[in-house]
């Protein structure tokens, strides 16, 4: 309980966690709320907020609904970011673990392979992945899990490192567990905490970098994301400027809240940090 | 042709002789003007290239045997005067005197003999059909005199001669090299009112003023700056903060036409489009299941808000086409051709009537910008509204244009250059022998119809008269059968500053070459 005690002690990641759990309330309700699709073409184009009641965030170029497409993308953002995540985890975790606790020639090319993937300017990666793809949410997600994983082998590899020579590990060992076990069972479950720290900090900037495609006309076109709006807003800021803001808002947002959370989280969960305060 | 006719064209032809804007104001000369042009030509060597920017640069720089008013009458270029035989069979062209390439020798009869004969027959992709399917011989009668005998009266052949279609080339600078890797084509030598200046790559092309043109008095301007900026924003902004006089069409996306329309000092003009005539439609891949039902095309073109496309979408710009001719080129007709109104109601029956069991059809997006993506997006709506599930597929230039020409599409956009006459235009979207893979501008939707490939190859070579006729004909049943969806015509506004005068004169407009404009 120390730790939710110390969570909640950090005002910042307060706030954060309000925030985020508003967005996430906002997207689990929305359909009932907005229940016509957020494409529907509902009213004059180019309405500004409040013009209308009916529209309280306005319409942009083909008249449709500025809130519902928020309220929808929110759906659809949260959902890439937390899908592409785990995505990101289920390769990270694994090749880390094994990298770390291996040790040797195994490390070595998990290293080289990690290593190739940093040296590429993830962005771009991502650009070119979803080109050669074709646009869609699959693979969307696949990108972003492509280049997002690294970070998390190398933090995964660090904390198996120092964790595989503890007297706890070495007590497993010589009782005659398994490997996988060993591995699976002792060491990992205590590299949770950075895991969780690193996994919130991803979960915002994979909700980025999906704005980022969509915003470059590479979004799943399909789907209204937060992305698509501020794209397809993007040129006429200058004369309906609420079209891309209210989604870039929301974007903020979110990303913040994570950030705040995640930062939060990591203060929490560093016993040594807590002391010090 | 008949009498009446012939004297109408010389009518014209006296008409055109006087310069219109001596009406109003007496023109000033000198100035620089400067255009955006977007994107960057591949060469400015016009009888080998003739994309749009291409044609805007070297419109000034080479000329053809005749210009075009909007109403597609033929004007003097090249040739001052033309004669059309009885049997239209026989044209014969009298050159201007005294005209001279720009490297200063004297251009002459052999010079238009060459370049239709020889050069362009060779290497232009839209004359060749022309001249090795309708033309028996082109000869040189005189230094000033060209004659060109036809196989069978061809009434698209007097459309033939833009400068787009048919510029012509120096015979002393081409005959007998390899005219692909000639290196004049790099420094382009024509007859018209500008001459090559300057390219700097990726920034500007400058053409200075023709100062022997044979047009006395012309060109007005000392030189014309053709800018590249790439980007679609920074484009309206260059013209916002004054750097260009001239954003050509398609420059900037169409709403913004409608804003830097308010700015003090500019004027948007939708004229120099009547040749190319450009017509939207949604191709319709007619082997791919439900899409073959003409019930289910008929829905989906009830289906279609087409008045909201072009009163949202294109900035109400443009109008809603009947069929497969636009408006503005020769033969249009809507006699007796069906209408689609936006009637959602009927478009439901029809989808039910038609044997649709939901399946998911896929719409590749052409990716031309935003306002087609927005279009896609509005029609995807229309057809949800009445039952149908779309999926928009999303893709870049070289993927639309690979899927397109190797008919892997169920739904396309697409819109193609009418090019006056429908015989040269239209036909080649609809006539069964156009199902070729490779071409995506060629008859993708694989629909194919005895009687109206019938029509378009008989109306082709009808005489004047009779032409009017079958093409009538070929609307009703294209309108009919909805080979494709028709969307729009479009307008590609030229967004200029007032006092810039005289900029679109004939019917290729910014195409044609600037001899009339001039700046106040």
């Amino acid at each position: 309980m120390t730790v939710l005690r110390q969570f909640a002690r950090n005002r910042g990641a307060l706030i954060g966690l309000a925030i985020l759990l508003a967005v996430v309330a906002v997207a689990m309700v929305g359909p009932w709320w907005f229940p016509q699709s957020p494409w529907r073409m509902a009213g004059r184009p180019f309405l500004a907020p409040g013009a209308n009641e009916r529209f309280l965030l306005g319409t942009d170029a083909l008249g449709r609904d500025v809130a519902a497409g928020l309220v929808h993308g929110a759906r659809v953002s949260l959902g890439i970011g937390l899908v592409s995540t785990a995505a990101a985890l289920l390769i990270g975790v694994p090749l880390g673990a094994l990298a770390g606790y291996a040790g040797g020639i195994v490390d070595d090319l998990a290293m080289r392979f990690t290593e190739l993937f940093q040296t590429i300017p993830s962005f771009a990666l991502a650009i070119v992945l979803v080109a050669i793809l074709q646009p869609s949410i699959g693979s969307i997600v696949l990108a972003i899990a492509l280049v997002s994983w690294p970070p998390v082998t190398r933090l995964v590899r660090g904390e198996v490192l120092s964790l595989r020579s503890r007297d706890y590990v070495l007590a497993a060992r010589t009782l005659g567990q398994s490997t996988t076990r060993i591995v699976f069972g002792v060491v990992l479950p205590n590299t949770v905490a950075p895991i969780i720290v690193m996994a919130s900090l991803m979960v915002a900037s994979a909700i980025l970098l999906e704005s980022a495609l969509s915003f470059l006309g590479l979004g799943d076109p399909n789907l209204m994301t937060w992305g698509y709006m501020i794209g397809a807003g993007r040129t006429r800021l200058i004369d309906a400027w609420w079209i891309s803001f209210f989604p870039g808002l929301a974007i903020f947002l979110t990303v913040l809240a994570l950030n705040l959370v995640g930062e939060g989280l990591s203060d929490a969960l560093n016993p040594r940090l807590a002391r010090e305060r | 042709m008949s009498r009446s006719w012939i004297r109408l064209l010389s009518a014209a032809t006296l008409l055109a002789a006087v310069p219109l804007p001596a009406l109003a104001q007496a023109p000033k000369s000198g100035g620089a003007l400067q255009v955006v042009v977007t994107p960057e030509p591949p060469m400015l060597m016009q009888g080998l290239n003739q994309n749009g920017p291409t044609n805007m640069i070297a419109g000034n720089i080479y000329e053809s045997l005749l210009r075009y008013d909007e109403k597609l009458q033929p004007m003097p270029s090249l040739a001052k005067s033309w004669e059309i035989s009885p049997d239209q069979t026989v044209y014969t062209f009298r050159l201007q005197e005294g005209v001279t390439w720009h490297d200063g020798k004297p251009f002459t009869a052999d010079d238009v003999v060459f370049t239709l004969d020889k050069f362009l027959r060779e290497v232009h992709p839209r004359w060749r059909p022309i001249v090795n399917g309708q033309v028996k011989a082109i000869e040189k009668v005189d230094d000033l005199t060209v004659r060109v005998s036809l196989k069978q009266p061809f009434g698209p052949f007097l459309l033939s001669q833009e400068v787009a279609s048919a510029p012509i080339v120096p015979k002393h600078v081409y005959e007998g090299t390899d005219y692909r890797a000639n290196p004049a084509n790099n420094t382009p030598v024509g007859t018209g009112p500008m001459k090559f200046g300057e390219w700097r790559k990726g920034s500007f092309v400058k053409l200075v003023r023709n100062e022997s043109y044979w047009d006395k008095g012309r060109p007005y301007l000392d030189e014309m700056y053709f800018q590249f900026i790439p980007d679609a924003a920074a484009r309206a902004t260059a013209y916002e903060t004054g750097r260009v006089d001239v954003l050509t069409g398609g420059a900037v996306e169409i709403f913004d036409v409608a804003r830097l329309a308010k700015l003090p000092n500019t004027c948007v003009t939708t004229k120099g489009w009547e040749m190319f005539a450009p017509h939207a439609w949604v191709s319709v891949n007619l082997k791919n299941g439900i899409l073959g039902n003409k019930q289910f095309r008929k829905a989906m073109m009830h289906a279609i808000d087409r008045e909201f496309g072009r009163d949202v979408v294109w900035s109400g710009y443009g109008r809603i086409p009947t069929g497969p001719i636009s408006s503005k080129t020769k033969f249009y007709s809507n006699d007796g051709v069906p209408t689609y109104s936006y009637d959602p109601k009927k478009a439901k029956e029809l989808v039910a009537a038609s044997g649709y069991k939901g399946e998911v059809i896929r719409f590749l997006g052409l990716p031309y910008g935003e306002t087609w993506s927005r279009w896609a997006e509005a029609i995807k709506q229309n057809f949800e509204e009445v039952g149908i599930k779309m999926e928009i597929v999303s893709t870049d230039v070289p993927g639309w244009t690979q899927r397109t020409s190797n008919f892997d599409f169920d739904l396309t956009f697409n819109f193609l250059y009418q090019l006056g006459d429908p015989a040269t235009g239209v036909a080649r979207s609809y006539v069964s022998s156009n199902i070729v893979k490779g071409n995506p501008f060629g008859n993708v939707g694989q629909y194919s119809n005895p009687e109206v490939d019938r029509l378009f190859a008989e109306a082709a070579v009808a005489p004047a008269e009779k032409r009017q006729e079958l093409y009538t004909r070929v609307q009703q049943i294209l309108a009919d059968d909805l080979p494709v969806l028709w969307l729009l015509e479009l307008d590609f506004p030229t967004v200029h500053r007032c006092n810039v005068k005289d900029l679109v004169s004939t019917a290729v407009g910014i195409n044609d070459s600037a001899k009339n404009v001039w700046k106040q």
